[in-house]
């Protein structure tokens, strides 16, 4: 596993920005959004990492312990099945340039998980076959997991469908 | 009253003619006693209180000795258990499955989540389906054992005995 | 009120007729297994392209647990795969205990594997018994739930609850089994194994339940990986990925079983390695009990483990020099729990479940995000139905073994 980190820092030096492995559960590796998916493409192809385990948005606004700008963070929990190796790719995104790059043509697992990203916290996955929204309806406003979001939404901001059907009934029952 | 001195009392509210097959008794009654006796649920799962909900359908509870039979289309059933948390894309869609159902049509809000809300008091959810369906009998629990379930569907059964005045065009 | 049925994909162009065919199947469908619903595009009765649409069941438990603290939001993971629900709360305190740098006991571990199993089984027979049904086989239904009434008696006898259980607690399990609970367990997994015979008699050889399964939403191995199949769908496909086995957690280390593969990767294969599941769960909760009493007395919750309220704040005294007299003491701010993040992954009866976690020090977690297996099975449902009949579809979705409050959290 070692090998393969240093193999990787050598090869992509101007990709990965640091590599983690005190204190961690998983070698984690934070990298720049450009030339990413040059250096996922190989990590597939050429490292045999054929299984995306996971990928989701984190959103670091006024985290405590945070040493870096930007305000989101894309994590990828890549696996490898033949080598059983596990790895943690970050990549941060700052909120004025909310994007980042689509790995769905690599692996199609990663559509849903691009989408459910998009719907939860706005950033926009550019090379996405079908962006849209997948677990809230399609006019819904915000982003959920957004830390300003709040928990509970007031009955004046609920989503206009909804707020409808409510005023419809309490009306039919007020006759 | 005639009627009572020549009749005989065989049940409460029922009263037979002496020697006749004649019972004479209020339409009502006879109309509940036929809609309690073959209450039928649509089979509307929405969370975990399905679960449960079909666990009492099936073997070991055996809801079919109570005439009650799940029917798998709104139009053909009677009660709309709202099993599990509903959530606001969901209110519409659970509101037009209980437009669908003929009348007379009865709610039984399963679970703590169809009650109140439950644990989720969040953006998505729906603080009980009650905001947008009138509830006859609400069930708590989360989920709710099939025991409970059975005395909700029993209680309804008892209010549809009692009612009167609600549903029919004989009433108005 | 938003349109129920909307096309949302009409760039299709045909040239054999005017316009392409569409139809809405669910959210009210009983076959679909909760709140799915799936728009259908149609050239006569074959599916040409399908377009799942989740969401219905989205109750924002990610956003919920962020705001509860850590022993609460086990609670939540009860409400995602309502089927297995000790299996998702394993995941939550596995990846919590990472955070907390907690050393689980042995004991604890050894009734955590049995819980798993057992929600294992519970979860592959009610699969049984929907699939069956969906496929249109009704008495394996009530053979299914028959058995299934029984270890859940045996839930309640642990635990107190039928369905949701949160008996594993960070740190360990709720409470001890007793013995009656142990002599009823070994009394299932004595029946158990007949049991799964009968199950077989009724449909292994059945013309119309091999009619409907061979051959039916078939996914080669390269592929299954790619979309992102975990559990017994992969398993079908020939690929012996288990996170028992690759990266063993609680006491699957020392039990012994074996992974059950399927070849051609279609709905019967995917059917048999359920069934072998069943077998293998079995011979594991056995061989967990037989290793019980070596563990008698021991403890079922590490002694650090954090109580069921963590506190919000914690403080502890600086001594600081006086600068008359001796010190003074200062009151000063300490992290709850430790900073930092985790990811653990369990095979949950219905593929991966992973949780990932991030700390930032007090006692709720930053960020607590669950992968799901369902949601990843159900974005694989439009490459697996292309070119099969509306009526397989059905049997599709009940292969994959989805469950929606899993997919939509």
């Amino acid at each position: 596993m070692e090998e393969l980190l240093q193999e990787l820092q050598e090869k992509f030096s101007t990709v990965i920005l640091t590599v983690e492995t005190a204190k961690k559960d998983l070698p984690t590796l934070i990298c720049k959004r450009e030339g990413f998916l040059e250096f996922i493409k190989y990590l597939k192809e050429e490292k045999g990492f054929d299984y995306l385990i996971d990928l989701c948005g984190v959103d670091y606004l006024n985290y405590k312990y945070k040493n870096f700008e930007e305000r989101f963070e894309v994590v990828y929990h890549l696996y490898s099945i033949p080598n059983k190796h596990f790895l943690r790719i970050k990549v941060r995104i700052s909120e004025s340039d909310c994007w980042q790059y689509s790995v769905t043509p690599l692996y199609k697992t990663a559509n849903w998980f691009e989408r459910e990203c998009y719907d939860m916290f706005g950033i926009r996955f550019k090379g996405h076959p079908d962006l849209r929204r997948v677990l809230m309806p399609p006019d819904w406003e915000g982003y959920p997991l957004r830390k300003d979001y709040p928990l509970f939404l007031e009955p004046e901001k609920d989503w206009e469908p909804y707020k409808e059907l409510v005023e419809k009934y309490q009306k039919e029952r007020g006759s | 009253m005639g009627i009572e001195k020549e009749t005989i009392e065989v049940a409460p509210g029922i009263r037979q003619i002496p020697n006749t097959p004649v019972f004479i008794t209020v339409i009502d009654k006879v109309i509940n006693w036929a809609r309690a006796g073959s209450m039928w649920p649509v089979t509307f799962g929405l969370a975990c209180c399905a679960i449960e909900m079909m666990a009492t359908g099936a073997s070991h509870y055996d809801l079919d000795r109570f005439g009650i039979i799940f029917r798998a289309s709104p139009r053909q059933s009677d009660v709309l258990i709202v099993a599990g948390t509903v959530t606001k894309k969901m209110a519409p869609v659970v509101r037009r499955v209980y437009d669908q159902m003929p009348e007379p049509k009865y709610v039984i809000a399963m679970g703590s989540c169809a009650c109140s809300g439950g644990v989720f008091r969040t953006y998505s959810t729906v603080q009980g389906c009650d905001q947008f369906l009138p509830v006859d009998v609400y069930v708590p629990g989360c989920p709710p054992r099939p025991e409970a379930l059975l005395y909700g569907l029993l209680t309804l059964q008892q209010k549809i005995k009692s009612e009167s005045k609600r549903w029919g065009f004989w009433r108005r | 009120m938003s349109p129920l049925i909307e096309v949302t994909k009409k760039d299709v162009v045909s040239e054999t007729w005017e316009e392409p065919f569409y139809l809405n199947m669910g959210p009210q469908h009983p076959s679909t297994h909760g709140v799915l619903r799936i728009v259908l595009h149609l050239e006569g009765e074959t599916i040409v392209d399908c377009d799942p649409i989740v969401g219905y069941l989205h109750r924002g438990v990610e956003k919920l647990g962020e705001n509860l603290n850590y022993n609460q939001a086990i609670i939540l993971s009860d409400r995602l795969d309502y089927i297995a629900s000790v299996a998702n709360n394993t995941a939550f305190a596995l990846a919590f205990e990472k955070i907390f740098n907690l050393k689980v006991p042995r004991r604890a571990q050894l009734l955590r594997t049995i819980v798993c199993e057992m929600a294992r089984i519970c979860n592959h027979l009610l699969w049984l018994a929907t699939h069956a049904l969906d496929i249109g086989a009704m008495t394996v239904f009530l053979y299914c739930f028959r058995d299934r009434e029984w270890l859940l008696n045996v839930f309640e006898k642990i635990c107190g609850a039928r369905l949701t259980h949160s008996y594993v607690r960070v740190g360990g399990v709720r409470l001890d089994f007793t013995s009656e609970i142990i002599d009823e367990l070994y009394k299932f997994t004595e029946e158990f194994p007949n049991r799964i015979l009968d199950y077989e008699t009724l449909i292994d050889v059945n013309r119309i339940w091999l009619k409907r399964t061979k051959g039916i939403a078939v996914v080669s191995a390269e592929e299954a990986i790619n979309l992102g199949l975990t559990g017994p769908c992969l398993r079908g496909s020939g690929v012996p990925y288990d996170v028992r086995k690759f990266r063993p957690y609680d006491a699957y280390e020392e039990v012994s079983f074996i992974v059950p593969t399927g070849k051609n990767g279609d709905t019967y294969d995917r059917y048999r390695v359920r069934m072998e599941e069943l077998r293998q769960a079995n011979s594991i909760i056995r061989q967990c009990l037989d290793k019980l009493p070596e563990t008698e007395g021991q403890p079922v919750v590490a002694d650090n483990a954090p109580d069921l309220l963590i506190p919000e704040k914690r403080k502890s005294a600086v001594a600081l020099p006086h600068p008359k007299k001796g010190y003074f003491f200062k009151a000063k701010e300490e992290d709850v729990v430790p900073p930092g993040e985790a990811f653990a992954s369990i095979e949950s009866p219905k593929g991966e479940l992973a949780v990932y976690v991030v700390s930032d020090g007090s006692n709720k977690p930053w960020r607590l995000r669950i992968r799901t297996p369902s949601f990843v099975h159900i974005s694989a449902i439009p490459d697996l139905t292309r070119g099969h009949l509306i009526a397989d579809l059905v049997a599709i979705i009940g292969t994959l073994d989805v469950v929606l409050g899993d997919s939509d959290r």
